[in-house]
């Protein structure tokens, strides 16, 4: 089981070791990088490419850990007494399997995503300390043991909004997803857009990358805002020359609503397109 | 060599334990680097850094241990320039005259040698002059400035050629969290602050209310619910404005935004070199209207956490003397108030964008570091994240 990429996935050879690592030696991997890079991606491509089932668990700031586990809906079998059902003997009915459960008790070795794991609260990854590192854990109310039959391939996505704990790091492998260079972002679009016009897209690289260094940006455009926006030039058939607006007068490029997310960032880029003619004229 | 590797990383404030050591080498012993150098650089990487800042470190260290690069230095190493200082403002044209002196400078080789030297020297942002490197001067380091032979720092750099090593390259050192903040990691360190406390809509299931009364209701369910947790942390923030801070606006406002978003019970107030008994919260008319410093501990309970922003640096009698204040007669000297919020705030830090090394060579800086009982910090995240901590106290 070795990951090299997939069909629609470039994986650059630090990030691939960094997979490989974690499958061979059975241990999760903690992604972090710019938002719009391709975290979350990676695993879905990760178990695209091995074959392997994905779980995914999406962690709101409400999700508690135990969520992961199980949860044991003592409301429902409340009820369920009062209305005299014959389930109610049975504690296990009202247990519901969580998304790790899920994972270790999985026929096949699953590839389990923890998706945005910094927005939990603090204490969150903590409380998961145990089950990543044995992969297993204790179920109160039945009194048994869930025991992971094959260790899952574990992601773990971080925006970076909050710091993890030491503890929970020394159990995970990292890797920082750098913002990718001209380079590697034109075989990203070559395997998103395999028949993009190459000067079209030359043209949009210019202008994405223009767009980056613009200083003071409030946000700036990632990998998947520049696909989406490939994406709309492509719907709304824009030549080329419609992007070289060096010196033409607008510098606003076409469609930007898809790279500028944030209303100031739009003024902030008017304002220098104002200047540019400006100077034009004098 | 391994255990030296190990042990250079960890001389180097990289943390790594055995476990991470051991992992490392259960890899090895899976064949998952595959005897290449780059894999192996890339899989101990995975391995033994958890955290981006110390990612630079590690490349150091990986590059020292592996073919003799430089040591680190001990302390005090110099940063990169970030980015933005260098992107500021628009491109300066000089007149022909400054240019043909800069063409005489000397040749490129000269001009990076030149930089080096510079890097080292200089420790502050710059915008315009004529040596330290910065923006819009005529240096001939910097961007947007003109000098035909300059070096252009501060553009994309990222490149994945294979001419040069990967770890010399260096490529994450702006993430060091010695270099100063943006507005993102001061919130993460903002964070720390959190005291949590129900409030609002009640949309969670209250169990022992339930059971209890439940039971009061003969066995049939009756379901409380409570509201759901939420941050209430209370915070004063009290900038030093004008004068020496103009040079650490840009880290301050970071500080403003973060926090103010951070925090929903936000109050701010300014002052000026140090706390007298008139603060203001609105620069432009700060003369007319005026906040008295007595009527704010009055207002503002003690439970409030007050945060100092400022750099303390002052001539002492601004801090120790009656009418000390460079810019009124004060009645009572500024020991006094700052004694008076210490008395009452339990919760109280000082924060100061003076790198901590400089210190010790300005005496109204110990001096309030004394009055603040030793709870000043230096603004940077990691100072910020022990205030945070002292505050949490």
């Amino acid at each position: 089981m070795k990951f090299a990429g997939t069909e629609s996935y470039v994986a650059s050879d630090d990030l691939r070791v960094a997979v490989n690592a974690s499958i061979a030696l059975q241990r999760p991997l903690l992604i972090k990088g710019e938002p719009g890079t391709g975290k979350t991606v990676l695993a879905h491509e990760v178990a695209k490419a091995i074959g392997a089932p994905l779980i995914e668990w999406h962690i709101k700031s409400t999700t508690k850990a135990q969520q992961g586990l199980y949860e044991y809906d003592a409301v429902s079998r409340l009820r369920d007494s009062q209305l005299g059902d014959e389930r109610v003997k049975d504690i296990a009915h009202y247990i519901k399997r969580g998304k790790l459960w899920d994972a270790f008790t999985s026929d096949q070795r699953p590839v389990l995503l923890i998706d945005e794991i910094d927005k939990a609260d603090i204490e969150f990854p903590n409380d998961l300390l145990l089950e990543l590192d044995r992969m297993e854990f204790y179920v109160y109310e039945t009194q048994e043991v869930v025991k992971a039959v094959q260790r899952p391939i574990v992601m773990i996505t971080s925006n970076n909004e909050k710091e993890l704990p030491d503890a929970f790091l020394r159990r995970c492998f990292f890797h920082y997803i750098r913002f990718p260079d001209r380079e590697i972002m034109t075989q990203i679009v070559d395997v998103h857009f395999p028949d993009l016009q190459r000067n079209l897209l030359r043209e949009a690289l210019n202008v994405f990358y223009d767009i980056r260094d613009v200083p003071g940006l409030k946000k700036k455009p990632s990998t998947s805002e520049l696909l989406d926006w490939l994406k709309l030039l492509m719907v709304e058939d824009m030549s080329p020359d419609a992007l070289r607006s060096k010196d033409s007068k607008q510098l606003i490029p076409p469609l930007h609503g898809a790279l500028l997310k944030n209303e100031q960032d739009v003024h902030l880029f008017e304002r220098l397109a104002f200047m540019a003619r400006r100077e034009q004229r004098q | 060599m391994f255990t030296n590797f190990f042990l250079e990383l960890r001389q180097a404030k990289v943390p790594v334990s055995i476990k991470e050591y051991l992992a490392l080498m259960e890899g090895m012993d899976k064949h998952v680097a595959d005897y290449s150098i780059d894999d192996f650089y890339y899989l101990s990487r995975a391995i033994l850094v958890k955290d981006e800042r110390n990612l630079d470190k590690f490349d150091k260290v990986f590059g020292h241990v592996f073919k003799g690069l430089e040591a680190l230095p001990a302390e005090g190493t110099t940063a990169e320039i970030p980015e933005e200082w260098l992107r500021k403002l628009a491109e300066k044209l000089l007149t022909d005259e400054e240019k043909a002196q800069i063409e005489a400078m000397g040749g490129w080789e000269k001009l990076m040698e030149t930089l080096k030297k510079r890097l080292e020297e200089q420790q502050k942002r710059h915008q315009g002059g004529s040596k330290w490197i910065g923006t819009a001067g005529t240096s001939p380091f910097g961007a947007y400035g003109f000098n035909p032979e300059g070096v252009r720092i501060g553009q994309d750099k990222n490149r994945e050629g294979r001419a040069v090593k990967v770890w010399d390259k260096r490529e994450y050192k702006n993430l060091d969290d010695t270099v100063e903040i943006g507005t993102r990691n001061i919130k993460i360190a903002l964070r720390r602050l959190r005291k949590f406390a129900r409030e609002g809509a009640e949309v969670e299931l209250d169990m022992p209310d339930t059971i209890r009364s439940t039971a009061r209701n003969a066995g049939y369910l009756d379901i409380k619910m409570v509201a759901e947790r939420r941050n209430k942390v209370k915070c004063l923030l009290l900038f030093d404005i004008g004068g020496s801070m103009d040079a650490h606006i840009r880290v301050c406002e970071e500080l403003f935004s973060a926090a103010r978003s951070e925090f929903k019970h936000l109050e701010f107030f300014y002052f000026h070199n140090c706390l007298y008994e008139k603060l203001w919260k609105d620069n432009r008319r700060r003369h007319v209207d005026t906040y008295s410093t007595a009527q704010l501990m009055h207002t503002f309970p003690p439970d409030y956490k007050i945060i100092f922003v400022g750099d303390a640096s002052m001539s002492p009698y601004e801090i120790a003397y009656p009418g000390g204040s460079v810019e009124h007669w004060n009645e009572e000297a500024g020991q006094i108030w700052i004694q008076r919020m210490a008395d009452t705030y339990r919760s109280m830090v000082w924060l100061n964008p003076v790198p901590e090394r400089h210190w010790s060579y300005t005496p109204s800086i110990q001096l309030l570091q004394q009055l603040s009982s030793n709870r000043m910090f230096p603004l940077t995240l990691g100072g910020l994240d022990s205030a945070m901590k002292e505050l949490n106290k």
